[in-house]
């Protein structure tokens, strides 16, 4: 998932910086240091929720309330691709594996949800079969059946002129995906053929190739069930059937979703959720200060769980005792600038080194917001995804870069100095910082870079993302950032890195790397059984992509939440970017 | 009279045709002029990784694979008289006045629109009303008595508001009022469920909007009663002995008065639009709110929808702007 944790296509509203800025002068008004957080109770500490479940309670009750300063794509489980919404969704969709409610990276170990079990993989990879657990309803009281989930997944994967913001992995790997028309063209009962249901608690996935991390694919919302009879495609998301903890009590369309108890789901069908509080309200497009206030008086939880805003992260880094109550986590995500390798004098791998030496990453960290906000990074795979090894190919005293050994490069390439340009997102002001902190760094060593900045709604489908405009407009070097669909190499490297991911437009390649050997690793990687082994091969295709310095890693990014008093089971989990899983979030509160 | 109000309610069609024409322009012609495809159009509206025919399918929903002139002719033939939707498995009528869905998130947007216009009337309306009977007291009181301590004071005030941009007085107002000493509500409830709290929740937002905008009026009223109260009638009605308070009101006050309307007209039409920034401070559900969202998304449906309205009511205020005109001064007549 490209930038703020999803494909995050949207630009930042130019209103809200403004307020944001405007709070930075408002911050000097604010009350001096309260001892302990806000309701008076004692902290568990800075990053405890990174190590543990902070303030355990199986307390029930009370109204969990998240407030969250943009919309959502959807609440539909099968038209969405943020990870809040990932996390959010399982309230009241059950997908047939999720993620194990766990701190940091113990939050990676998927679980079965719907499913009874993990899938059990025959034909080396290519045939997954899950067992539904018995019992299973919906809110209506109705049966959940297999026929549901393989409905939804057909929904969700081939209906995309109607449903078109989520993944569509399914499409890629299913046998026959491409050419199945989707269940609202295609009115037989027989839907596509590779999935299969042979009874009512069995369903069959056949893929056209062997795909070992393919219970990472059935935890996405698509997998939770829908019943074809309730589906009404579009309009769904205003009445969804719940097959969750929670069912809708009311949704109106950008602005707010009321959830309540599902009397009808069965805590013996579900060893995961524990249906603490009475409701759970969700308030969108809340003023992004207005969050952290609440936050900070425990009346909220951000559902966006990027963290705090500029102004806020300035006081609380500057307390103690509010630093106490913040959670400084890695968010699945690397900061980098791709170095189109197509482009000369780009296509040379020493004027790629060149820049790999140049780049003062201090100065970028500095731009993007201090260690705070993220680490210096010097590889593709971020630390908290599975197939990371520390290493720097491209080491510089202190990270500052290293001038003679760019000039060295430079010359390798047979280059004294290079005209380029670098492209940002103009509604993302930490990015154009970056990006202008490396245009100084560049001109050290006689890389003269212009700033080139595109709306980011349309980064990826006209600008960056097409290589045809980039090679027009001279665009060597691009500011990205990236986060895994999944915590894995291969859902963090392949649509950054596989040739398969260069297309015309809304290309994430940004690299364009056409390498080989690394497509070759990345298969190798996702057919091979044993998880040791996989990791192992990421890391060898984050060391290929390094010496071909086809990127320059800039921060692994980092979130900083701040945890309000009042809530219980509060933990942050790598499984969702880092923020605090919201399937057993409570509340002490009446 | 009907004549006239005929020939206005053809002009304010043609009018809001253009303004349709235009911004159709603007979101999809000029992009298109510029290189962009329809393929690259119809990306925007679809996740990632998506397929030839998943692109096809899209454009062809979207209604993005016909020329451009078609386009705007079924956008407009929708206003009139509806038009038909699919929704997936099933297809939905939208009825007249219909504004399409959203490519976004597939929501019909005329529902949207009639849903948050309360908010913005509410916040427009209680806006208006302070700043008005603030802005123009101030400037007859300042008027009154020029380079006094009460003129200086209110002119300072004055210049402080137009000033101070509405994202730090309503950041400001909203911090102090809301948080550091919660005096005010901060959720919306509308008027007909509890017109006292839809009044306590709204009433930061209208004083930040108020003084804004008073300052504008008061200036303005200031500088015309400055140069009405020297004017010949003036002497004449002090002349025959009125009471200087009929004199103030009744023949000062009102022959300033023709300007103002026409500025508060404009002013309430544009923020009927939706005030943007306020809404966005306040976490106000407007249609403000729902423009910027739109805009954001490229989501031409609901930008189109945001733009006629905003028109309408600038157009509309104009109109009740010079009905208020033959009113307030006698020697204008509507013909």
């Amino acid at each position: 998932m490209e930038g703020k944790q999803t494909i995050m296509r949207r630009s930042t509203l130019a209103a809200v910086a403004v307020v944001g800025s405007a709070s930075l002068l408002l911050s000097a008004c604010s009350k001096a240091d309260d001892k302990s957080d806000n309701n008076g109770s004692k902290s568990a500490g800075a990053n405890a929720a990174t190590k543990d479940v902070v303030n355990a309670s199986t307390q029930k009750g009370g109204t969990v309330t998240y407030e969250y300063s943009d919309v959502p794509d959807s609440f539909d489980p099968g038209n969405t691709y943020y990870a809040y919404m990932y996390n959010l969704s399982r309230l009241y969709a059950r997908p047939l594996m999720t993620f194990k409610p766990g701190a940091g990276e113990s939050g990676n170990e998927l679980v079965p949800d719907l499913a009874s079990a993990p899938g059990e993989p025959s034909d080396g990879g290519k045939t997954w079969t899950y067992k539904l657990r018995p019992g299973l309803k919906y809110e209506d009281g109705t049966p959940i059946t297999a026929k549901d989930v393989k409905y939804a997944v057909e929904r969700s994967n081939f209906a995309r002129d109607v449903l078109s913001l989520g993944p569509s992995y399914f499409q890629q790997f299913l046998e026959g995906g491409d050419k199945y028309k989707g269940p609202y063209k295609d009115k037989s009962d027989k839907g596509i053929s590779s999935i299969q249901t042979p009874d009512d608690n069995t369903i069959v996935f056949k893929l056209n190739r062997a795909f070992q991390e393919f219970d990472y694919l059935v935890a996405t919302p698509q997998t939770a069930p829908v019943p074809k009879a309730k589906d009404t495609g579009v309009d769904y998301v205003k009445k969804i059937v719940s097959s969750g903890s929670y069912k809708f009590e009311s949704y109106q369309e950008g602005k707010e979703a009321v959830l309540v108890r599902n009397e009808n789901w069965d805590a013996k069908t579900d060893p995961l959720r524990k249906q603490y509080p009475d409701k759970v309200v969700v308030k969108l497009k809340v003023n992004a200060e207005t969050i952290d206030q609440d936050v900070m008086a425990g009346k909220a939880i951000d559902l966006g769980g990027t963290g705090v805003q500029a102004a806020t992260q300035a006081k609380v880094v500057n307390s103690s005792d509010q630093k106490a109550n913040t959670d400084n986590t890695y968010g699945g995500r690397l900061v980098y600038m791709a170095i189109n390798t197509k482009l000369a004098p780009f296509d040379k791998v020493e004027c790629r080194k060149a820049v790999e030496f140049a780049v003062n990453k201090v100065s970028v960290q500095t731009a993007l917001g201090g260690p705070i906000r993220g680490d210096i990074a010097s590889t593709v795979l971020p630390p908290d995804i599975p197939g990371y090894q520390k290493s720097d190919l491209y080491a510089t005293p202190g990270n500052k870069g290293d001038v003679a050994k760019a000039k060295e490069q430079l010359k390798a390439c047979g280059k004294t100095s290079i005209d380029t340009n670098i492209s940002a997102r103009s509604d993302r002001p930490a990015e154009i910082d970056a990006a202008t902190a490396i245009i100084d760094s560049l001109k050290k060593v006689g890389i003269n870079a212009s700033l080139k900045q595109f709306p980011s709604g349309k980064y990826f489908t006209d600008a960056a993302g097409v290589p045809k405009f980039n090679k027009k407009q001279n665009i060597g070097l691009h500011m990205m950032q990236w986060g895994a669909d999944w915590p894995s190499g291969y859902g963090f490297l392949q649509q950054i890195l596989h040739s398969d991911a260069i297309g015309d437009s809304g290309n994430t390649n940004l690299s364009q790397l056409d390498n080989k050997d690394v497509d070759s690793l990345l298969e190798k990687a996702i057919a091979s059984q044993d998880q040791g082994e996989r990791d192992g091969l990421y890391a060898e295709i984050d060391k290929k992509a390094m010496e071909e310095a086809a990127l320059v890693p800039l921060t692994y990014f980092k979130v900083l939440l701040y945890r309000p008093a009042g809530f219980t089971n509060l933990v942050s989990t790598a499984a969702f970017s880092g923020q605090y899983d919201y399937l057993n979030i409570g509340t002490t509160k009446k | 009279m009907i004549s006239y109000i005929l020939r206005r309610t053809l002009a304010a069609v043609i009018l809001l045709l253009v303004v349709t024409a235009v911004t159709f322009a603007i979101f999809f012609l000029l992009p298109r002029l510029a290189g962009q495809t329809a393929d690259q159009l119809a990306q925007q509206y679809i996740g990632k990784s998506p397929t030839q025919a998943d692109i096809e399918a899209v454009k062809q929903n979207l209604g993005l694979d016909q020329p451009v002139y078609v386009q705007y002719w079924d956008f407009i033939k929708g206003i009139v008289s509806g038009a038909t939707y699919d929704l997936g498995p099933t297809t939905a009528h939208c009825s007249a006045p219909c504004f399409g869905y959203s490519f976004k998130t597939h929501v019909e947007v005329w529902p949207q629109l009639t849903d948050r216009l309360p908010v913005t009337v509410s916040l427009a309306a209680g806006a208006a009303v302070l700043w008005l009977v603030g802005g123009v007291t101030a400037g007859v009181i300042s008027a009154l008595k020029p380079r006094s301590f009460a003129d200086r004071t209110f002119m300072g005030i004055a210049l402080a508001g137009v000033s101070l941009p509405m994202f730090f007085t309503g950041q400001l107002a909203l911090f102090l009022f809301t948080f550091q000493w919660p005096i005010f509500g901060r959720e919306y409830v509308p008027f007909t469920e509890n017109p006292s709290q839809w009044a306590n929740t709204l009433f930061p937002a209208w004083c930040s909007l108020a003084l804004l905008y008073s300052a504008i009026y008061a200036r303005l009223t200031r500088s015309g009663m400055l140069e009405t109260m020297n004017e010949d009638f003036i002497r004449s009605a002090r002349a025959k002995g009125l009471r200087e308070r009929k004199v103030v009101v009744r023949h000062g006050l009102r022959a300033a008065l023709t300007p103002i309307i026409t500025v508060f007209g404009m002013d309430l039409g544009l923020l009927l639009g939706g005030a943007v920034i306020t809404e966005t401070v306040f976490s106000l559900h407007g249609i403000g709110e729902y423009a910027v969202q739109s805009i954001r998304d490229n989501d031409l449906p609901p930008i189109l929808g945001v733009t006629l309205l905003a028109a309408f009511f600038v157009v509309l205020a104009n109109f009740l702007v010079d009905l208020l005109y033959a009113a307030a001064d006698p020697r204008v007549r509507i013909s």
